[in-house]
């Protein structure tokens, strides 16, 4: 048996490059219960990464009871990590919300699903007759299944029209989908986790890799501990794991000051233009920008990148010959680019690295633009983040015209005289007061968003009417008006996409607790109790379930890049996950796009026209035409500018934020796990052990960290980052604390500020001051096993969890990968200029 | 020759599209993309007024008295509330548009001039106030329907 809190990644499993990942099934099940008592595997994938591994839930006198990993699935070929095998179903105890509660009197009372949908219902329509759609705003998750955002999105933008709906995948992959729409067209990931198997080079772009998605770290470390071994390097300003393992394989950790990502990207693009490294058949023939992006470029030398981003001119030289010289190379992109300065820029110039050296949709070459939770893909095809379903264009007549054809309403109902309405932007008009009612599902801002203190403002306001729906009784939830209780994973039935377009469904294995119901048969209550109809007079919403939900999207799906008309219940059900576009000439799916260096800009199927990186500012769409495209990736250039707050005399610190090893989102669910909750159960300060004594700070010492925005107070690691940077992780919120209630969070500190394209917050940059304020009584609580080790391992306890978990390498053969097409379905090809 | 009128007509606009920029940016903190991306934009309009300076000293010896009607009226003040956004973004709209018409004239003078120098600061001119135009337009088109609509 194995300890899984203490050894993150379980047992190794070596292989060479390019033969298969082996197989490794791991099974954890509750205490006292075996093998033999399990009555029932249902089979599901996990929700808490962006991984999406496959996974069967024990069932036994109705309960969640254990949970193992699937041996056939593409994704993890039997593996899970900590928060899948502790944190997916240990929550099932007794604090579920199992009625609808109602404001009465300044308070939350219980009260029945009539009561609370007509509370509901009667506002909406209040305010629709007053104001007009504008007035409704819709904040969902990363955490709903497809089904559930598609049937959203059809009820906010044809049966309301209001553009005013997006997610908390606003917080995570907003960046991945925007870097990808301005370099390649459309959303749509072009890389496979097939390329870890096949690499020379791994470059991991502000992604902490072995802490926000476990498994495929552990599928990395297979990789550095078979033989050709790829080189790793990693752009980080934390000590983190995969910098120790970037140091260990002859590679680089690169530790830029937080918010200069671009100039070190622009440095690393020099670097490759200067030295000749690019493939100039690949960029004349599939790219556009060229000659703009090398004189953006230009200035960028070694010396001066150094300086801005505090870094060895030399490391950038190293790690820039890497990815120059490497026949093969794997590019990751996660937060520490997303939620940081210039996030779309400096994400597309990742794009940029592989574009100019030809190195995508190739075994082994490839971009992963990763998300944070592992249905955020879904949000985004569906339409119901900032996009329009089935990746359209909203300033593209014909693609509204398509969709107001498929739901059978005017095209005027569907809202695209702008872009759709993103998050940041939705709470502003709720604190301005233009936006008056609220329904946000299967998320917690007012421990997630940025500023706390303001969100809560916002949440409070009298004028505007709030309703909750989720599993528990979350710090938002204490806001507002009506709290609907929503059926959590397990409860219910749909499908979800990971951030490598594999598709997995998830059955339903236990009942919900009392009265919760799906999202879905919420959803669809709200719209049959609104009376939404089509322009014939039939219901909007023609399917009553699950399954058909799925029917209805694969029709809003067919053609685009997104097409999921090859795949059924039927075809999911028993085997493996299978990454879309999935239609009748692709049956099992494709492993990778874009092998023939052909894109999705043609201005008929592109899914955006592009933004200027520097502003945002939209281009027109005939501009974009005249460009032709026509099947071209776009080679986007921006110069680097310094970040909206700097450190400075009173605020001398960057505080940077992020995930752990051992929670996900706002510990809703990890944090009522023991093993979880024992292995990092309170916020803790990591000061670099410099800072730290200049500071007179020990280890586990109180201190206090305050931004213009707001103060955390928790006991300090000593740890091992750099010099002027403080770290904070998110998202521990006062639903589990007797205490100072609004002193843990560390978005307390952080700034309302976004990115311009993708509009995602920056989490990554406050300037903050830190102060000691009290002796500590013993180390912090924060895990030795990660990033997050104190400089001196020795003088803390090891991190433990028990040996609960058994890991099963047998010799069973790995599933084999899907094919990857020669042409990427979906996408128009070149056109030959006329003349 | 009046070329040396028009630059200064296009230096004196330049520097007052970029106080009314950082005024608009100021005026608006509670709008954040607003705040940030007009002081971005500000120091890009003094970056390029700064590189018209000397073109402007050289035909400067052959300045001829400026008509009092060549210059661009900057903002009084900046409005507040959702429709005050909409109409401060649209004044800057009009500033950067004037900026960009005589970046138009002076380019023409310095292609008939054949003057290599100023031609090249009229081109990297364009592209900023193309750049400012663009950001003005998208932020109007999304900021009009609910401040008209919805708002208060």
């Amino acid at each position: 048996m194995a300890d899984r809190i203490a050894d993150i990644w379980g047992a190794r499993t070596p292989h060479a490059k390019d033969a298969p990942w082996p197989v490794r099934v791991d099974l954890h099940l509750d205490e006292g219960v075996a093998e033999a008592d399990v009555e029932r595997w249902v089979q599901s994938a996990c929700v808490l990464c962006s991984n999406g591994c496959a996974c069967d839930i024990a069932v036994k006198d109705g309960r969640m009871v254990g949970v193992r990993g699937r041996a056939g699935d593409v994704v993890n070929h039997g593996r899970l990590g900590p928060k899948g095998l502790y944190g997916s179903w240990q929550w099932n105890g007794d604090d579920r919300l199992t009625r609808p509660l109602v404001r009465r009197g300044g308070v939350l009372v219980e009260s029945d699903w009539d009561t609370a949908m007509d509370l509901v219902v009667r506002r909406s329509r209040e305010l629709l007759t007053e104001v007009g759609p504008l007035s409704h705003g819709f904040y969902t998750s990363g955490q709903l299944f497809l089904e559930e955002y598609y049937t959203l999105a059809v009820i906010g933008k044809a049966g309301l029209g209001t553009p005013h709906m997006d997610g908390n995948t606003r917080l995570c992959t907003a960046t991945a989908a925007a870097a990808m729409k301005e370099s390649f067209g459309s959303d749509g990931q072009p890389g496979s986790y097939h390329d870890v198997d096949s690499c020379d080079a791994l470059f991991l772009f502000g992604h902490n890799m072995a802490e926000t998605q476990t498994v495929l770290w552990s599928r990395v470390l297979d990789r550095l501990h078979g033989p050709d071994r790829p080189a790793v390097v990693v752009v980080d300003p934390r000590r983190t794991k995969v910098a120790d393992a970037a140091v260990a394989s002859g590679g680089v950790h690169l530790a830029p000051l937080p918010g200069t990502n671009q100039a070190l990207m622009n440095g690393l693009v020099r670097e490759v233009i200067a030295n000749g490294w690019v493939d100039r058949d690949y960029v004349d023939a599939h790219t556009l920008g060229y000659d703009e992006l090398a004189a953006t470029v230009e200035p960028c030398t070694p010396e001066h990148v150094a300086e801005t981003c505090g870094i060895d001119p030399d490391d950038l030289r190293r790690a820039a010959r890497i990815f120059g010289t490497s026949d093969r190379v794997l590019s990751t992109v996660l937060q520490g680019f997303y939620q940081s300065h210039q996030a779309t820029a400096a994400s597309c110039q990742v794009n940029n690295l592989h574009l100019l050296r030809g190195l995508i949709g190739s075994p082994g070459s490839g971009v992963l633009q990763m998300n944070g939770q592992p249905t955020a893909q879904n949000t985004r095809e569906c339409g119901a983040d900032g996009d329009l379903p089935g990746f359209r264009n909203w300033a593209n007549p014909e693609h509204v015209e398509q969709l107001a054809r498929l739901w059978n309403v005017d095209p005027a109902t569907i809202p695209h005289w702008a872009p759709p309405t993103h998050a940041m932007q939705l709470w502003r008009y709720a604190e301005q007061g233009s936006i008056r009612f609220l329904w946000i599902s299967a998320t917690n801002p007012a421990v997630s968003l940025p500023e706390l203190p303001r969100v809560r403002e916002i949440l409070a306001r009298e004028d505007l009417f709030v309703v909750v729906q989720d599993g528990f009784r979350t710090e938002t939830a204490e806001y507002a008006d009506v709290v609907l209780p929503a059926a959590l994973w397990g409860e219910k039935q749909g499908t979800f996409t990971n951030a490598n377009r594999t598709v997995h469904l998830s059955e339903r294995a236990v009942e919900p607790p009392g009265e919760a119901r799906s999202d879905l048969d919420i959803f669809l209550d709200y719209a049959r109790r609104m009376d939404l109809r089509d322009r014939d007079g039939a219901p909007l919403i023609g399917w009553h379930d699950p399954e058909g939900a799925f029917e209805a999207w694969k029709e809003c799906s067919r053609g685009r890049l997104c097409d999921y008309t090859g795949l059924s219940y039927d075809k999911l059900r028993g085997g493996s996950g299978i990454p879309w576009p999935c239609d009748e000439d692709h049956p099992d799916g494709c492993d990778r796009l874009y092998a023939d260096g052909v894109f999705p800009t043609h201005p008929d199927v592109c899914e955006d026209y592009g933004h200027d990186l520097l502003t945002g500012g939209a281009t027109a769409p005939e501009r974009y035409r005249a460009r032709r495209p026509d099947g071209r990736a776009f080679l986007k250039a921006a110069e680097y500018a310094p970040p909206p707050e700097q450190p400075n005399e009173d605020y001398p610190f960057v505080c940077t934020t992020g995930r752990t090893a051992y929670h996900f989102h706002t510990r809703t669910k990890t944090g009522r796990s023991r093993r979880l909750r024992g292995a990092a159960p309170e916020p803790w300060v990591e000061l670099s052990a410099r800072d730290a004594d200049a500071l007179g700070v020990r280890e586990g010492d109180l201190v206090r960290v305050e931004s213009p925005r707001g103060r955390v107070e928790a006991p300090a690691r000593v740890g091992r980052g750099r010099d002027g940077v403080v770290f904070v992780p998110f998202h521990y919120g006062y639903w589990d604390t007797d205490g100072d209630r609004h002193a843990r969070a560390a978005n307390e500190l952080t700034m309302t500020e976004w990115d311009p394209v993708s509009k995602q917050p920056l989490f990554k940059l406050a300037a903050v001051r830190v102060t000691k304020s009290a002796d500590g009584t013993g180390p912090a609580p924060a895990p030795t096993t990660t990033a997050s080790a104190p400089h001196d391992l020795a003088s803390v306890p090891a991190t433990r969890g028990e040996d609960d978990v058994r890991e099963d390498v047998t010799s069973a053969d790995p599933p084999a990968p899907p094919p990857t097409p020669d042409r990427t379905p979906g996408v128009l090809p070149h056109v030959a200029p006329k003349g | 020759m009046h070329l040396a009128t028009y630059l200064g007509l296009l230096h004196h606009s330049l520097t007052t599209l970029a106080d009314a920029f950082r005024q608009v940016g100021q005026g608006h903190g509670d709008e954040p993309d607003v705040w940030h991306t007009c002081r971005v934009l500000a120091g890009r309009v003094e970056h390029e007024a700064e590189a018209l300076a000397p073109v402007v000293r050289r035909y400067g010896e052959h300045r001829e008295v400026e008509p009092e009607r060549l210059h661009a009226a900057g903002l009084g003040s900046t409005r507040s509330g959702a429709v005050g956004l909409l109409r401060d973004l649209q004044d800057l709209y009009t500033l950067a548009s004037l900026t960009d018409i005589t970046w138009t004239v002076v380019g023409q003078a310095a292609r008939g001039l054949r003057d290599g120098e100023l031609l090249d600061v009229v081109t990297s001119g364009e592209q900023e106030t193309a750049r400012q135009l663009t950001w003005l337009r998208t932020r109007i088109k999304q900021a009009a329907p609910q401040a008209l609509i919805a708002a208060d």
